[in-house]
């Protein structure tokens, strides 16, 4: 079912936010990728690193003010960057949605959630307020919410923060949209409600075909949901590849880390090991790796000279001394 | 309103309603107690420090304060509770005290009234559109004027308006509350009257007294309401549904009323209630400057002939008025709330 003319199309993308005083500051710094249509692709990195401004880019929802975007995000050719506010608006919610992580407070508290479900059919479909009504409660029924015609008038508030963020997807999938961004969905909720989050998620973007940028901070998240995986560090892709070689042979060291730091049921007794140290240890990448502080084998190259990203086989990959492949 | 919002307000007032009677009581016997304990007394006040004791203890028989307090706050109340305040002693001897009230706490209300009005309509746009250029000229500018407002006092500014509009250039009416047009009389609020009459003229007349007082009093809750508008529309927009309405593509329309200014209104409204105290205070210094005949000159000449009867008819319908607006205000809260009434 995928072709190969992507849809959406990341390229050099960089947010710099002027900060008082300061000198400015690279949330993202020269990233690339694509999705292809119906596809799923995981965003993943430690907090920090820049999954949510490269979201909030793509959609055009960086604040007004304080910050510079360049690059370009092509959605099925077009730029996003250069479109006009009112196109922009336009699109979102049409033809991108997007869900937040914190099911909660993304739900406006004292409007009725059916309300907000529609609002966006009014918005996109030419649709009355009336005539949404109905299919928003399909939505809701889609999304797993019993009972719809009566969930339909409550208010945030009366909800679960599982049912809430089945709302949130409801919203998201009311316009039919060709790309969802789900940044870290299921962070807020049980370990139970995440699970259930993510394979309702997984079953609805399979039936419609809508490709999905998954972002996360949990590698298992991303293990059971994507088919391509792009590891962001310090604002950079450190590491790229198809779901399975990826986890098989992580080759960048912080890729490896990660893995590392994820409980596994078959693995009991093992010792998690996390990676040392933190984001605050970071070297600017003008000259050095910025993970070189942390990383498990570091050689002296690292603190001298930038890595650059080579592609090779489907596999990306930032780093001066990979982990070795085990024969 | 929708039939699933009626219900838990109308038993959401219930329930208030029941709370302000409680508090109005308990205000009744503190009222009672602290004017009987102020210094001097009515029979002072009439008849003088050097009355003979026999004409003090005759007035004070005739007045019933010879018995003891607590017999008298149960009269009090037995009467209020019918409507009957007692007699004036003061402010117009012999006058019945609710009379009193009657004729000048219109004036007063009419006023605050128009003066809160005039503050909400200019504040609350201005406060949402200084959030939304925060830090640019407009903003910086209301927050000046805001800030001006706050610190001018009310009477210093009713003067200037006074000088320059009614005495200065002769646009408005220097003072009073309507001219002698022979007006009809119904509810005692003149702008009211008019309308209801159809004495067309009566209502112009009563809104032209009513406009330059009504401005410099609006000056108090104006600054106030457009400070928190400004501050609840700044941290409205940081809100994550606000960011979830952006990512809907809904308009610009939709996302300021229904997002924005929904939840960004929750505070004001508080706010608007708790400002009736302090205009209610101004409306008094105001009246003055504009010899506007409200409850202003009434109390100032009750309290110091320590009339009674008609302090505590006054004070009791202000702070009834208060209580009755923040009632009000508890409705919208919950009207727009659903957290409030669903709890
Ligand atoms: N509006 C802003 N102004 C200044 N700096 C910002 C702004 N938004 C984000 N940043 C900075 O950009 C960097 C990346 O932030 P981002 O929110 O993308 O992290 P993240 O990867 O989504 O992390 P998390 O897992 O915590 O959500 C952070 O260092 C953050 O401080
Ligand atoms: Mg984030």
């Amino acid at each position: 079912m995928m072709s190969d003319a992507p849809l959406l199309s990341v390229e050099d993308l960089t947010v710099t936010f002027g900060r008082r005083g300061q000198e400015p500051f690279r949330a993202v710094d020269g990233v690339s990728f694509q999705v292809r249509p119906g596809q799923t692709v995981g965003l993943v990195g430690e907090s920090g690193c820049g999954k949510s401004v490269t979201s909030l880019a793509i959609m055009g929802l960086l604040p007004q003010r304080g910050n510079t975007v360049s690059g370009r995000v092509d959605f099925e050719g077009t730029n996003l960057l250069e479109l006009s506010t009112d196109d922009m608006r336009d699109r979102r919610g049409r033809d991108i949605a997007m869900v937040f992580q914190d099911p909660l407070s993304s739900l406006n508290p004292v409007v009725p959630v059916g309300v907000q479900v529609t609002e966006v059919l009014e918005r996109h479909r030419g649709m009355t307020r009336k005539a949404a009504m109905p299919v928003a409660a399909d939505l809701l029924r889609r999304v797993g919410i019993p009972d719809p015609d009566r969930r339909i008038k409550d208010y945030p508030h009366q909800m679960s923060g599982g049912m809430r963020q089945r709302a949130l997807i409801a919203i998201a999938l009311a316009c039919a949209p060709r790309l969802l961004i789900a940044d870290e969905p299921t962070t807020a909720l049980d370990v139970t409600i995440q699970a259930q989050i993510l394979a309702l998620l997984k079953e609805l973007v399979e039936d419609t075909g809508t490709a999905l940028i998954m972002i996360t901070h949990d590698l298992g998240v991303v293990a059971g949901l994507c088919d391509e995986v792009n590891v962001l560090y310090g604002g950079r892709i450190v590491e790229r590849g198809a779901r399975h070689p990826l986890f098989r042979d992580p080759r960048h060291p912080y890729t490896n880390g990660l893995l590392g730091s994820i409980p596994r049921l078959d693995a009991v007794g093992e010792r998690l090991t996390p990676i040392p140290g933190s984001v605050a240890d970071n070297l600017p990448w003008d000259h050095a790796c910025a993970f070189a502080p942390r990383c498990s084998q570091p050689i002296e190259r690292c603190t001298q000279v930038t890595p650059v990203l080579e592609e090779s086989f489907g596999r990306a990959l930032r780093c001066h001394n990979p982990v070795e492949v085990p024969r | 309103m929708p039939k699933e919002v009626c219900g838990p307000v109308l038993r959401y007032i219930i329930r208030r309603l029941l709370q302000m009677s409680g508090v109005i009581v308990v205000l009744s016997l503190l009222l009672f107690l602290w004017l009987r304990s102020l210094p001097g007394g009515t029979v002072s006040a009439i008849l003088g420090e050097r009355a003979t004791p026999e004409s003090r203890a005759r007035l004070e028989k005739a007045l019933g304060l010879d018995e003891p307090i607590y017999l008298q706050y149960f009269r009090f109340v037995g009467r209020a509770l019918r409507g009957e305040f007692g007699a004036s002693t003061g402010v117009l001897p012999g006058r019945d005290a609710f009379d009193i009230f009657l004729t000048r706490f219109p004036a007063t209300i009419e006023l605050s009234f128009l003066a809160i009005l005039i503050a909400v309509v200019v504040a609350i746009p201005l406060g949402y559109v200084a959030a939304r250029s925060r830090g640019g000229w407009l903003d910086n500018a209301s927050v000046v004027a805001s800030l001006i407002g706050v610190a001018v006092p009310v009477f210093f500014l009713a003067f200037l308006l006074k000088y320059f509009f009614a005495i200065k250039w002769g646009l408005l009416p220097v003072s009073g509350r309507q001219e002698s047009l022979g007006c009809t009389r119904v509810t005692g609020f003149f702008v009211l009257d008019g309308l209801l009459t159809r004495e067309f003229d009566c209502s112009w007349s009563a809104l032209r007294h009513l406009i330059l007082p009504a401005f410099a009093l609006a000056s108090i809750p104006f600054a106030v309401v457009f400070r928190i508008t400004r501050a609840a529309v700044l941290d409205v927009l940081d809100e994550d549904y606000v960011r979830t309405a952006e990512a809907k593509g809904l308009t610009k329309q939709v996302i300021r009323g229904r997002h924005v200014l929904r939840n960004a209104m929750l505070p004001v409204v508080t706010t608007i209630g708790l400002q009736v105290g302090a205009l209610l205070a101004g409306a008094v210094l105001t009246e003055k400057v504009f010899a506007f005949g409200g409850i202003g000159e009434a109390l100032a000449i009750a309290f110091q002939m320590r009339d009674y009867s008609v302090l505590q008819v006054l004070i009791l319908m202000a702070a009834t008025v208060f209580v009755v607006v923040n009632l009000l205000v508890d409705i919208s809260y919950a009207v727009i709330d659903p957290r409030v009434r669903t709890r």
